[in-house]
């Protein structure tokens, strides 16, 4: 089963990295997790001040906007879709991710199965 | 005679499902296990249920109604899953997976196999909403049907099955699995199953809201449970801890309320009527609750329990112990509700004004600001301290918080002793 982890980070430092883990932490949970055989894929977002938003109105009108600057909690930072046999073994993993720690937080979702 | 006929159908229908109550969590856990799909089971077990009610009034109880309901449920499971050949080739892959990653669970000979433990911490997971837990386990466990679990929990009969499938919803959905946590799961997962339990036990206890303050039947299903689990994980002494508790607290239950269904507190309560059964076996678990490591909370309170009920009144406890237990649990769990309580221990030690200088160093906790107890605690010390005014405002804050009528009738009582009394003294 096809799980997504993402990967909300709490308070971002002057470089933009999470907080309270390092560059080593993360290439340790990115070896140990493609080393598992379990990703299917991953990313890491670039900094939210790149973020650009788009809608579209009912008659067809395109806004765009820079932004959005988000409440911290609410900061997507990346993710990683893994494959694994039940949520138990996602949320083992949503764990040990450096994002889950100190103001971070790792959300677990199920990527929908259309019985394809 | 058609009345006999349907009184003999009757009978046989309430003595099949007297079985099927006492079966039904072993028989859901077995199929559970063997097809990894909760709506299934629950579907093969009301046909069992069914296909018994057809035969047994007929041919008589079987000599092992477990094995007859399991057997039979089975076979319906592999009907409908014929009949549905999607959900019979996704039910396949999961089963191949199980049994990849499952060890063989060892079997006594001779016996019908136990699954429930699974069942036991897959309803009490913590990705599962919590007002969900208590509500799940009694379906699934203690054979609950929805109307009795929305009547004990005092909800509409809807709200309850919505909150009921929504948590299955999230089940099959999100793949929480049915398996018993590893040994070095063991310690981050059991306590919220014990934390189910004695929700479900404190709810019958102190009903949070309504007309009645206990609702005996809810925590006698939460000790059965327990016994339950007990027999499942012998060797962990949480689990006797929690059983514990729950009987030595329930011992209590007749003394509690008086005439009317009115609150009686713990130091007047006629302690004749207290039930010395329950008593002696919750000592003996706390015995062991307590024997061979460092104490759980649960083993904690079980043994505070136990002191209230040796001893022969109030005045006749052993309130050192009770404070310095308290104080073991505060270490515990951090918890302000159990500082509260310390106060009250402290205040029968030491006297009113030591426990009041405890409780007003407790009232900017957040956790306590709606909390009647803490306001009840203070009105008693206030009003035995002569402070009237102060402890009648206690005493208002109190009746407004408090979710029970008898609670509130008896702080009401409370206030119209004190505004009675003289003033001055």
């Amino acid at each position: 089963m096809k799980y997504m982890l993402l990967i909300q980070a709490g308070a971002v430092d002057a470089d933009g990295g999470a907080e309270g883990c390092d560059v080593t932490d993360w290439q340790a949970y990115d070896r140990a997790v493609n080393d598992a055989g379990i990703v299917v894929s991953s990313e890491s977002l670039a900094d939210l001040v790149t973020a650009t938003t788009v809608r579209v109105a009912a008659d067809g009108e395109r806004t765009v906007t820079d932004g959005p600057f988000a409440e911290s909690r609410e900061l997507l930072g990346g993710f990683y879709v893994i494959d694994v046999p039940d949520l138990d073994a996602a949320l083992e993993w949503a764990a040990r991710c450096p994002g889950a720690r100190g103001s971070g937080a790792v959300t677990v979702r199920p990527v929908a199965d259309f019985g394809g | 005679m058609d009345g006999e006929e349907a009184g003999y159908r009757m009978a046989a229908r309430s003595s099949v499902e007297a079985v099927f109550r006492e079966e039904h969590g072993r028989l859901l856990a077995s199929l559970v296990h063997r097809f990894g799909d909760l709506d299934l089971a629950e579907d093969a077990a009301s046909a069992a249920l069914e296909a018994a009610l057809v035969h047994w009034p007929v041919r008589g109880v079987p000599s092992s109604p477990g094995g007859w309901l399991l057997t039979t449920a089975r076979r319906k499971a592999v009907d409908r899953l014929r009949r549905d050949r999607t959900h019979a080739a996704r039910l396949a892959v999961l089963q191949a997976e199980r049994e990849r990653d499952a060890a063989p669970a060892p079997r006594t000979a001779g016996e019908l196999p136990d699954e429930r433990l699974e069942l036991f911490f897959t309803c009490a997971h913590p990705a599962l909403p919590a007002e969900a837990r208590g509500a799940l386990t009694l379906r699934c466990l203690a054979g609950l049907t929805t109307p009795e679990v929305a009547r004990a929990y005092l909800i509409p009969t809807a709200t309850m099955a919505q909150r009921i499938v929504r948590a299955k919803q999230k089940i099959r959905r999100a793949r929480v699995p049915f398996r018993v946590p590893a040994v070095d799961e063991l310690p981050g997962r059991l306590p919220g199953v014990l934390n189910v339990l004695y929700s479900i036990f404190t709810e019958g206890y102190t009903a949070s809201s309504g007309p009645s303050l206990q609702r005996p039947a809810l925590a006698e299903e939460a000790i059965r449970l327990a016994r339950i689990l007990h027999r499942l994980l012998p060797t962990e002494r949480e689990t006797a801890g929690l059983l514990a508790l729950m009987l030595l607290v329930h011992a209590r239950r007749d003394a509690r309320t008086g005439p009317g269904g009115a609150l009686v507190l713990l130091a007047d309560q006629d302690r004749t009527r207290w039930d010395r059964e329950l008593i002696a076996e919750g000592t003996a678990l706390t015995t062991s609750a307590l024997t061979g490591g460092s104490p759980g909370p649960y083993g904690v309170q079980a043994a505070i329990a136990a002191l209230h009920d040796e001893a022969p009144d109030s005045g006749g406890t052993d309130w050192a112990q009770i404070v310095a237990l308290y104080g073991v649990l505060l270490t515990l769990t951090g918890s302000p509700v159990v500082a509260l309580n310390r106060a009250v221990a402290v205040s029968m030690r030491d006297g009113p004004a030591a426990g009041l200088a405890l409780l007003d160093g407790l009232a900017g906790e957040p956790a306590l600001r709606g909390h009647h107890p803490l306001h009840t605690a203070r009105a008693e010390l206030l009003h035995c301290l002569g402070r009237a005014p102060e402890a009648a405002a206690a005493y208002r804050r109190a009746i407004e918080l408090a979710g029970t009528e008898p609670e509130r009738a008896h702080l009401l009582r409370r206030l119209a002793d004190l505004e009675a009394e003289p003033p001055g003294e």
